[in-house]
């Protein structure tokens, strides 16, 4: 466990393994080791907070980028072994289980998106079961996993604690949430275009929410119409990204406490809370394929 | 909490992963559902149809049974008709044939008796005239009296 005091420990469990670009002459202060200066631009793994903030853009949270992968290639793989077997006859257990999420699914995306797609109801089965599996991993026990990262680092790759940042779980990480409520927003405003047109979609950007029939008046609108419209496409996908994040990464903050306040028994202690979380969990994958859904379907719809 | 290029390759996942289940798994397992439905819907209808095939069979079996019956009461009536039409015609036979028999035994009685009269007529008609010839003896000439003892023997 990095760090004695809880305010270090809890610190430390925000923090991504963070790998990414340092500038040439950056000065590397890293705890237990002597301060480099680097003669050229380096590619590596950021030892604290700060030199993860110092990388910029140009940098990667591979924690939550390995856990969300492979968590998205393991669902893949159930799905396809499914897709294989499928078949019109009697289903047997796991083919029994996975047909139901998708005939939830299709229920949902046959209930809100009256548009004709084959897009929308794959989206919704990968958001919902990916974000579910992401979110699932917040069930994990806190420490269970980063202190297994952490021994092997420091045992075989010579790393110091506080460097084995790791974080399980991907929806904690904004990055992740705002990257899926940002492809969601591509789509909406693909959907748009191809269902109205470019001039169709800039129409529902420019002369919206005021009309006028006057000409010189809905010139005028214009200007506001867009500033309001653009505020409103934006705010769909930060909304949706921030709403999951941020229920995410409170439902782990109050385990990291639990964790930090009982230490060991927090297996005991943060079991009230996991039994809750499950709800949150759940909840949290199901809103976000619905809002993506309900999004889709109010591109393709007329007002 | 730093936005960086993490954005970007969750994205790819993203990508990835939509275009997959697009590919390889949504079609094949929707088409099985549909399939499942339609066969599901097949087989309802089927059993509605069955249940229906079994009524009109149950209907049918009935009209057969009940013709069957009907024909079997006629077979029988037939049957006891004939049996009592034969038994009317064995009794008619056997009572023409009692009376044949009886006429027959008539006759041959009648046909006896009249032998027997013959006969007796004979004896006595030769006794009468044994007897008549000894009381005469010689006093009657059996030639002239002849005819007259014939007539007699005639007349008994």
């Amino acid at each position: 466990m990095a760090g004695s005091s809880p305010g270090e420990y809890i610190k430390h469990h925000l923090g991504n393994l963070t790998y990414g670009k340092l500038p040439e002459g950056y000065v590397r202060e890293c705890d237990g080791r002597d301060t480099v200066t680097l003669t050229e631009t380096t590619w590596t793994f950021a030892c604290n907070g700060n030199e993860a903030k110092d990388m910029g853009f140009a940098a990667f949270h591979v924690d939550s980028l390995a856990w969300s992968g492979g968590l998205g290639i393991i669902m893949c793989l159930m799905f396809w072994l499914v897709a294989r077997k499928a078949t019109a006859g009697v289903p047997s257990g796991f083919v029994n289980f996975i047909e139901t999420i998708i005939e939830f699914i299709d229920t949902q995306v046959r209930d809100s998106f009256h548009g004709k797609s084959k897009l929308v109801a794959p989206l919704s089965l990968v958001i919902f079961c990916w974000v579910f599996l992401m979110n699932l991993m917040d069930l994990i026990p806190v420490d269970v996993v980063p202190a297994t990262f952490s021994w092997i680092m420091t045992s075989f790759f010579g790393w110091t604690a506080q460097e084995a940042y790791f974080k399980i779980v991907p929806t904690t990480d904004p990055n992740i949430t705002l990257s899926m409520s940002f492809c969601v927003m591509l789509l909406v405003i693909f959907f748009t275009i191809k269902a109205k047109g470019v001039g169709g979609f800039i129409g529902t950007l420019a002369l919206h929410p005021f009309e006028a029939s006057n000409p010189v008046v809905k010139v005028l609108l214009i200007p506001v119409n867009l500033l309001l419209e653009t505020i409103g496409l934006l705010a769909k996908p930060v909304s949706l990204g921030l709403r999951l994040f941020g229920n995410m990464y409170a439902g782990e903050f109050v385990f990291i406490l639990l964790a930090a306040m009982m230490g060991t028994w927090q297996f005991i202690g943060a079991w009230p809370w996991a039994v809750f979380h499950i709800l949150v969990i759940t909840l949290q994958a199901f809103i976000f394929m619905v809002l993506t859904i309900v999004y889709l379907s109010m591109a393709v719809e007329d007002h | 909490m730093n936005m960086n290029a993490t954005l970007i390759g969750q994205a790819i996942w993203f990508a990835l992963f939509v275009f997959f289940c697009m590919k390889f798994v949504w079609p094949p397992i929707s088409r099985a559902l549909d399939e499942r439905k339609q066969k599901i819907a097949e087989g309802l209808s089927a059993a509605d149809r069955a249940e229906r095939d079994l009524e009109l069979a149950q209907e049918k079996a009935t009209a057969n049974l009940k013709e069957a019956k009907e024909k079997a009461a006629e077979i029988i009536d037939q049957a006891n008709r004939r049996a009592n039409q034969i038994v009317e015609e064995a009794k008619d036979a056997a009572r023409t044939e009692g009376e044949r028999l009886v006429a027959k035994a008539h006759s041959e009685i009648d046909q006896e008796v009249n032998q027997a009269r013959e006969q007796l007529r004979k004896e006595v008609a030769a006794l009468a005239l044994s007897g008549a010839e000894k009381v005469l003896a010689g006093e009657v000439n059996q030639d002239a009296h002849k005819q007259m003892l014939e007539q007699l023997a005639a007349e008994l």
